[in-house]
């Protein structure tokens, strides 16, 4: 499963070379990047517009939205806001989201630790079927499962808990966290191992204490991934659950009523439900790139 | 378990493909298989061989009962024919 | 990397194996049961093969079925080339590369329901930005009653969600590459062309395909984005195979029919996982050769 990279010198020169071949030219070096720092700022225009809009919207009244179509809240009207940190029905939407989340994390961390320790380590029976199952329980949609999800929770008497949506989602997230630890893990040489294991470590011993610092950043970037996909699933989350462990995105859904749908809070709330994920990609802003390769560049 | 209204048909097929998957395990312990290329694009373990068998015998059976009128148990026939064929020249 | 042989490996993955065994092959059990009865209330009645024989010869699924190839074949045109491209644009070091990172990453944060909802009020032609736009621009848009509308809207809003993705998977592969490669190409004076035809898009294999794969079966589940921005129409335009089988199994309560769809929904994910995997595999496989021959 590795994507060993040792880096070539000769094939440096090599491909080079057939590069040079191809088209001696040299480019214009100036105008390109004027032209690439314009281009980005477009895209990052089209990315940011949506949101900002989110934004515009979330800070004006539900008068001023309908009454006038205008670029920037007029006069600033945090009303929607503080409706939603003062009343228990709205913030607890948030608490039940990050609880859960908070649950699957701390789950598909461990039992995905020792697991993508074992695949990247050693050969076993079955270990390529058993990787390509876990494959396509990523890919598995989550419809698939709702009903069967529903009885199970049901009948075991978890229906409407945190831990019900936790389990859930480790449907998903623990093979995603086992393919980027896996990925993280494979770049740290054998030799490691060994060597403490002379030293008279024991395995535990030897992987609390040195090799998970050894890949603490793909350990941090994994978490991020699992925060954001668990964070951001919404249908196994809202099945499951009724009204103690309801997530925010279900109960957004309230703002839609027979007399018209209460844009403002709906903003509000979207926004609010993007912070928590901006918050947590600033701490591995430095590895995230790695990690969206799973590891493996 | 009752949630899960279990038959003896659903039953039967996942004692079959528990059975087939312990028979896989035990004959790999007792002699491990060689990757090789047989008539398929790319060279296959022969578990990769027993799943690729699965997955069309699965297609197999969708086909003959939403397209055609022809018995199930032909399906199962023809792909217990292919899933030999697969084994050993695939 | 060399592995060891070492069956006692499998207690490593026991935990993980308990557990997902627990949220994947027990469900999956269970609807395979119910694909082959009828079940009302607490009696359920052997059926056969009777639910997938419909389910296959359902006009609306199999609409449902076009559509969503039709829609993921069309967002992995857009959002590989964008993607990469993109990447290439992303500055490269400094604090510029940390801020575009984050900007570029925000979209994937957004709670998939949300991204609906933003989009929602984006096009709306009264309130929205773009909707207003458009209309200003003397265009009648409306996506809940233009089925060509509707198709576009989803289209970019996809695109908008997730071509970031994409672009960060090619922009950690670009950064994989090691400076000497560049240093060689800019002493022959390789164009800018050649470079990223013979040196970028080389490396960048490796992580498309992951990309291209994870994009492809996330499309093949989109709920969320559409069920809030169109509710699957007008009609049935936007309607694609995850909210056919939520509305069968949740609105209709269909137990039966619906769990013989989503066996079919599930060996079609198969077989197309599959085939990629069996792809990445043996691309590494060549790498490994290559590297040891060389």
């Amino acid at each position: 499963m590795t994507i060993a990279t040792t880096y070539n010198e000769d094939q440096a020169q090599e491909r080079a070379d057939s590069a040079s071949l191809t088209r001696p030219v040299s480019a214009q070096k100036g105008t390109a990047s004027g032209r690439n720092r314009v281009l980005l700022g477009l895209y990052l225009l089209f990315t940011l517009l949506p949101i900002y809009w989110l934004i515009n919207m979330s800070l004006q009244s539900n008068q001023e939205i309908l009454g006038t179509f205008s670029m920037w809240p007029q006069d600033f009207d945090f009303g929607s806001y503080i409706k939603i940190f003062t009343d228990p029905s709205w913030y607890m939407g948030y608490v039940n989201s990050i609880t859960y989340v908070a649950m699957n994390m701390a789950i598909s961390i461990c039992v995905a630790l020792p697991a993508a320790y074992a695949f990247s380590r050693y050969k076993f029976i079955g270990d390529k079927h058993l990787f390509f199952w876990l494959l396509t329980n990523l890919m598995a949609p989550p419809a698939v499962f709702l009903l069967p999800y529903f009885q199970l929770y049901y009948t075991v008497g978890m229906f409407d808990t945190h831990i019900a949506v936790a389990l859930a989602h480790c449907l998903f997230n623990v093979p995603l966290a086992i393919w980027i630890l896996e990925g993280f893990m494979s770049g740290v040489p054998k030799e490691v191992d060994e060597t403490a294991y002379i030293d008279g470590y024991t395995f535990p011993g030897f992987f609390i204490k040195i090799f998970i610092p050894m890949i603490r950043s793909g350990v941090g970037v994994t978490l991020f991934f699992l925060f954001m996909f668990s964070w951001v699933e919404l249908l196994l989350a809202q099945t499951l659950t009724a009204t103690n462990a309801q997530p925010i995105g279900a109960i957004m859904t309230r703002t839609s009523t027979a007399s018209g749908i209460d844009w403002s809070t709906l903003s509000a709330a979207g926004v609010l439900t993007i912070l928590p994920g901006v918050l947590v990609v600033y701490f591995v802003r430095n590895h995230i790139a790695k990690g969206f390769a799973l590891g493996r560049t | 378990m009752s949630w899960m209204v279990w038959t003896v048909p659903t039953a039967v097929f996942f004692a079959t493909i528990a059975a087939l998957l312990a028979g896989m395990t035990v004959w790999q312990i007792v002699s491990p298989t060689v990757e090789r290329q047989g008539f398929l694009p790319v060279p296959t373990t022969r578990g990769d061989r027993f799943f690729i068998g699965l997955l069309t015998s699965a297609y197999i059976h969708l086909g003959v009962i939403g397209f055609t009128t022809i018995s199930i148990w032909l399906a199962l026939v023809a792909s217990i024919a292919w899933m030999v064929v697969l084994m050993r020249w695939g | 990397m060399n592995k060891v042989e070492n069956n006692k490996a499998w207690f490593l993955v026991l935990p993980m194996l308990v557990l997902v065994s627990f949220s994947a092959v027990i469900p999956l059990m269970t609807v395979v049961n119910y694909s082959i009865q009828d079940i009302l209330g607490n009696s359920a009645f052997f059926v056969g093969t009777e639910w997938f024989e419909k389910t296959l010869n359902d006009p609306d699924l199999q609409g449902a079925l076009l559509r969503q190839f039709a829609f993921s074949f069309t967002i992995l045109a857009i959002e590989v080339p964008l993607g990469i491209a993109i990447a290439l644009l992303m500055p490269k070091k400094g604090w510029q590369a940390s801020a575009v990172l984050i900007l570029v990453i925000l979209p994937l944060l957004v709670p998939w329901n949300v991204v609906g909802s933003m989009w929602q009020i984006f096009t709306r032609g009264d309130i929205g930005l773009m909707g207003y736009g458009i209309n200003a621009l003397g265009y009648d848009y409306s996506i809940t009653s233009n089925a060509t509308d509707a198709w576009v809207t989803i289209i970019l809003m996809d695109v908008w969600h997730w071509t970031p993705l994409i672009a960060l998977l090619c922009y950690s592969g670009l950064r994989a590459i090691p400076e000497a490669y560049y240093q060689a190409a800019r002493i022959d004076r390789a164009s800018n062309w050649a470079v990223f035809r013979y040196i970028q898009l080389p490396k960048l294999t490796n992580v498309l395909v992951i990309g291209v794969l994870l994009r492809f079966m996330h499309s093949f589940m989109i709920y969320a984005e559409p069920f809030v921005l169109t509710g699957g129409g007008p009609g049935s335009s936007t309607t694609f195979l995850s909210q056919s089988l939520t509305s069968m199994a949740i609105g209709q309560q269909d137990l039966g029919p619906s769990a013989a769809f989503s066996i079919i929904y599930f060996l079609i994910i198969l077989a197309v996982s599959y085939v990629f995997y069996i792809a990445i595999m043996n691309m590494q496989k060549d790498k490994v050769n290559t590297q040891g021959g060389a």
